[in-house]
């Protein structure tokens, strides 16, 4: 018979990192770098704290991932540590083993609570080359006035229909010095929750009434993510209450 | 060639912001970006001689590969040199970029193949010749090497394949054979010198060569660069070459292979490249030794690649420990072609245990050989707790099939083996066998199934338990070049198919024991494509790119690859020849032939191949033993080469690291 696996020590220590997906590291997918970050973990000797069983695993929760081809500046994942380390040191060194493009921008000791559950919201930006700021002012405007916005998007489970409208805090296009003549840029803050609603999302809702359509050359990008404030529309740090407590 | 100033000059810039808004549009796009942890970006105009590397398949399949990995990081530690790689993209991929008019790009840097000064092409298998005629046409350059000029590259193949180049001779410029580290130096120092001359006008005047003629001329009288251009192709009436003669004095008649010694001094890969995107291998691989002198008679990787020429303990130890360190793999696989025999395998078990003994670096062995020794390194290996599987390769059912083989197990050793590896707590064990090899019967393959079921029956005496299992792997035997059994008749695909399916019912219809055996393998027909185009001549070339003209792509993906495409490609490409498809793969060579590889030169007596092919033959055939613990048996290789094997035991032991 095989013995069974030993009991693994809970971690000492929770460190929550927020790191950036740029340039041509948005394409790869959440698999993709996940893999990639276990890997770092190794190389970067930080002491994990693993998971009990046959097949031990080091324990990382991810929160909701930005989508793959979707730039981001603020993604979120909490790491279990067998022996104190100082998350500055963590920093440099993830980000040593990590490739461009993958960067860690900060790591803070976990003050207690639930990360995901500061997760309530999100701030993206959206650039659309060939459209012009004018037409997408005329185009947000139709779609901030309707009270639902049915879309379709197939997922695993197949295709499936659900509003876009509710989840959209806030829409607008950015004002000129950033949106170009030729390129719109879209700023917008979508609520988390179920249907999870995503930018893609919400650029099918503005095909579907008013007829704007953007091509397959959009860029997506999360500028924010943490914590909503329902009175101001804003998107706040995450990691502010950890931080406070140090 | 980027150098000279002609009209075709091409473009050099990246193409990355033309690719960039299509990637949305294409699965994994992850694959064409680069930016791999370890790759190195380097200058472009800072270099004199640069090279495009091509695994001709996809990059979940190419990128983990070691040739590839180690030849980007020999020359791109060179100051002149840089080396950046492409690999075949997926046809949605194909479709988006002959839409959008994008070339073959390198992942690196996302340069157009086309501005490289070589495209080197390493060949595993023949099933990418496809894929590189897509690359080629993809990146502009004219798929036929005649057609080529001065603002293309040299197309360079390499890799195992490229020891019988003539299939694709029409779409290379030149192919090498053998060990890569020091021929890729080699040949970069020929291009560095050819262009230098070309800058100052000094390029052999009077030769009436062109300039690109010039280099694969100064590439052919090396020696080491076979140039199919400069050789012609004589056959007889009834389609066999009547000879390959050189066109071009100073060319050699025969090409020979490049070994490389003392493996201690390449180290490589160092850095070896961590891809985001998911791949076959997920593991850092080290090779322990290069070649085998089992003497396996099917085994052509063991026939090319010699003489045995292992790493010392020590530098396995350094090499295993800076890959985890600089890759972040916590698999560590030693490869070699029969792993278990390294004078030294195991103290290196041992001691690569003990240095990762409770770290969740686990260790893996591509585990053939059918003794129990095996087992002892299989437990070392799994001491922290993850069991791989347990594979052993018999390759022939009964006694007399591994006899033909050279393949020297007995049943006793198998049973003995497989029961300690059930008494010693493994479920499951893998056993390897082909189908198709030289005087099989059904009767023989027919005994896959009867050792099965013994060691199933085995298995369950002495666990004491009945969820032992065996998965039987088949492959179907190709004949391949420089090979005791290149003369061999290929067995055609219809009797290939029949006797697995006999061996199939034979094994469900026992209900004591069907359900424990899994069975594992392919129809016979793309076998059959593979030997056509392993033993295939210039000939083959036209069918080649039938095929391929007529859409295919990745053959040695079963959805992708199409048999009758092969066969109606053959018949419109061969007509008017004397020669078909049953006459490159059933049909049995005489002595006297000549081959289409009989001028490239991989050290072996063709004498010593041919007796070994009669011996194959003779039921009281001589056996072979491995040269590395018994006398010589004069293959050839170490005279005609200038080699000899390079084996352990150092006697030095692996000391525990200091730091952790």
């Amino acid at each position: 018979m095989r013995e069974q696996p030993e009991q693994q020590a809970p971690p000492v220590q929770r460190l929550r990192i927020r790191y950036a997906k740029r340039d041509r590291m948005r394409f790869a997918s959440h698999r993709d770098f996940s893999r990639a970050f276990e890997r770092a973990l190794v190389r970067a000797r930080v002491p994990m704290a693993y998971s009990s069983g046959f097949n031990p695993h080091p324990r990382i929760s991810y929160t909701g991932a930005a989508p793959t081809g979707a730039a981001s500046e603020a993604e979120y994942l909490e790491i279990g540590l067998a022996q104190h380390t100082d998350p500055v040191e963590v920093l440099r060194r993830l980000d040593a083993s990590l490739p461009p493009g993958l960067d860690v921008v900060e790591v803070v000791a976990s003050a207690g609570g639930t990360l995901s559950d500061r997760l309530q919201a999100s701030r993206w930006r959206v650039s659309l080359p060939g459209i012009a700021p004018d037409e997408a002012v005329a185009g947000v405007r139709t779609f901030l006035a309707a009270a639902e916005v049915p879309v379709e998007r197939m997922t695993k489970r197949g295709l499936r229909s659900f509003d876009c409208r509710a989840a959209v805090v806030s829409l607008q296009v950015a004002d000129t010095r950033l949106s170009q003549e030729s390129c719109a840029i879209l700023e917008v803050v979508l609520r988390h929750g179920t249907p999870s609603v995503r930018p893609d999302d919400v650029l099918a809702g503005l095909r579907e009434v008013a007829g704007l359509d953007a091509g397959p050359a959009v860029l997506f990008q999360r500028q924010a993510q943490g914590p909503l404030d329902e009175q101001a529309g804003t998107v706040g740090d995450p990691l502010a209450p950890d931080r406070d407590a140090v | 060639m980027p150098v000279t100033p002609v009209s075709s000059e091409p473009v050099t810039d990246s193409l990355w912001d033309r690719l960039e808004p299509v990637l949305p549009r294409v699965q994994k796009p992850i694959q064409y970006v680069g930016g791999e942890l370890n790759s190195t970006p380097k200058d472009w105009d800072a270099a004199e001689v640069r090279w495009a590397l091509m695994y001709p398949d996809a990059y979940e399949v190419g990128l983990p590969n070691q040739g590839v990995q180690i030849l980007y990081e020999v020359l791109n530690e060179q100051d002149w040199a840089l080396a950046e790689r492409t690999y075949a993209v997926w046809p949605d991929m194909e479709q988006v970029m002959r839409e959008e008019g994008i070339p073959q790009f390198t992942v690196d840097q996302h340069r157009p193949v086309r501005a490289f000064d070589v495209l080197g092409v390493s060949f595993a298998t023949e099933l990418g010749y496809t894929n590189l005629l897509t690359a080629l046409d993809l990146a502009g350059i004219p798929l036929h090497a005649a057609d080529r000029g001065e603002g293309d590259p040299v197309v360079l193949a390499g890799g195992h394949a490229a020891f019988n180049p003539e299939p694709i001779a029409d779409f290379v410029d030149a192919a090498v054979l053998g060990d890569g580290e020091e021929v890729v130096l080699a040949i970069s120092e020929v291009i560095r010198e050819w262009k230098r001359d070309l800058v100052e006008g000094a390029l052999s005047p009077g030769s009436g060569r062109s300039p690109r003629d010039e280099l694969l001329y100064r590439l052919a009288v090396s020696g080491g660069v076979y140039v199919p251009k400069f050789y012609d192709v004589e056959h007889l009436p009834d389609g066999r070459i009547r000879r390959v003669v050189p066109n071009t004095s100073g060319v050699p008649w025969r090409v020979h292979k490049h070994t490389l010694m003392d493996l201690d001094s390449w180290p490589y890969p160092r850095k070896p490249l961590v891809p985001l995107a998911e791949t076959v291998h997920e593991r850092f691989s080290v090779e322990i030794f290069r070649g085998c002198t089992r003497g396996c008679r099917f085994c052509q990787a063991g026939m090319i690649t010699r003489p045995v020429r292992e790493r010392s303990i020590s530098t396995i130890g350094d090499m295993v420990e800076n890959g985890v360190r600089a890759s972040g793999f916590e698999e560590v696989g030693l490869l070699s072609l029969s792993s278990a025999d390294h004078s030294e395998i195991g103290e290196i078990a041992k001691g690569l245990a003990d240095r990762y003994e409770g770290s969740n670096v686990s260790l893996s062995l591509p585990s053939t050989r059918v003794d129990a020794f095996n087992i002892t390194l299989a437990d070392e290996f799994s001491r922290n707790g993850r069991r791989s599987g347990l594979t052993f390769a018999p390759e022939g059912g009964s006694e007399r099939m591994r006899r033909v083989i050279n393949k020297m197990v007995t049943e006793e050793d198998l049973i003995r083996t497989v029961a300690t590896a059930y008494s010693s707590g493994w479920r499951q064990v893998k056993l390897y066998f082909m189908c198709g090899l030289p005087t099989e019967t059904e009767e023989d393959v027919l005994g896959i199934a009867d050792l099965a079921k013994k060691v199933i029956a085995k298995g369950r005496e002495v666990s004491g338990r009945n969820d032992i299992r065996c998965t039987v792997s088949i492959g179907g035997f190709v004949p391949k070049p420089h090979t005791p059994f290149q003369w061999a008749a290929q067995l055609d695909w219809e009797t290939t198919d029949e006797r697995l399916q006999r061996l199939r019912d034979d094994v469900r219809a026992d209900k004591r024991f069907g359900r424990a055996i899994g069975f594992r393998y392919h129809d016979g027909r793309p076998g059959i494509i593979e030997g056509l185009l392993s033993r295939g001549d210039r000939r083959v070339g036209r069918v080649i790119e039938a095929v391929w003209r007529d859409g295919g792509r990745f053959d040695g993906w079963s959805e992708h690859f199409s048999y009758d495409r092969w066969v109606a490609a053959c018949e419109s490409a061969l007509a008017g020849t004397p020669v078909d498809l049953d006459w490159y793969t059933i049909r049995e060579r005489e002595y006297a032939e000549v081959l289409p590889w009989d001028h490239l030169d991989a050290g072996l007596d063709r004498d010593w191949l041919w007796e070994d092919w009669q011996d194959a033959l003779d039921p009281d055939g001589r056996e072979v033993e491995d040269c590395r613990w018994n006398p010589c048996y004069d293959c050839g290789v170490c005279p005609e080469m200038d080699t000899e094997i390079q084996i352990g035991p150092t006697g030095q032991r692996l000391l525990p690291l200091a730091v952790r």
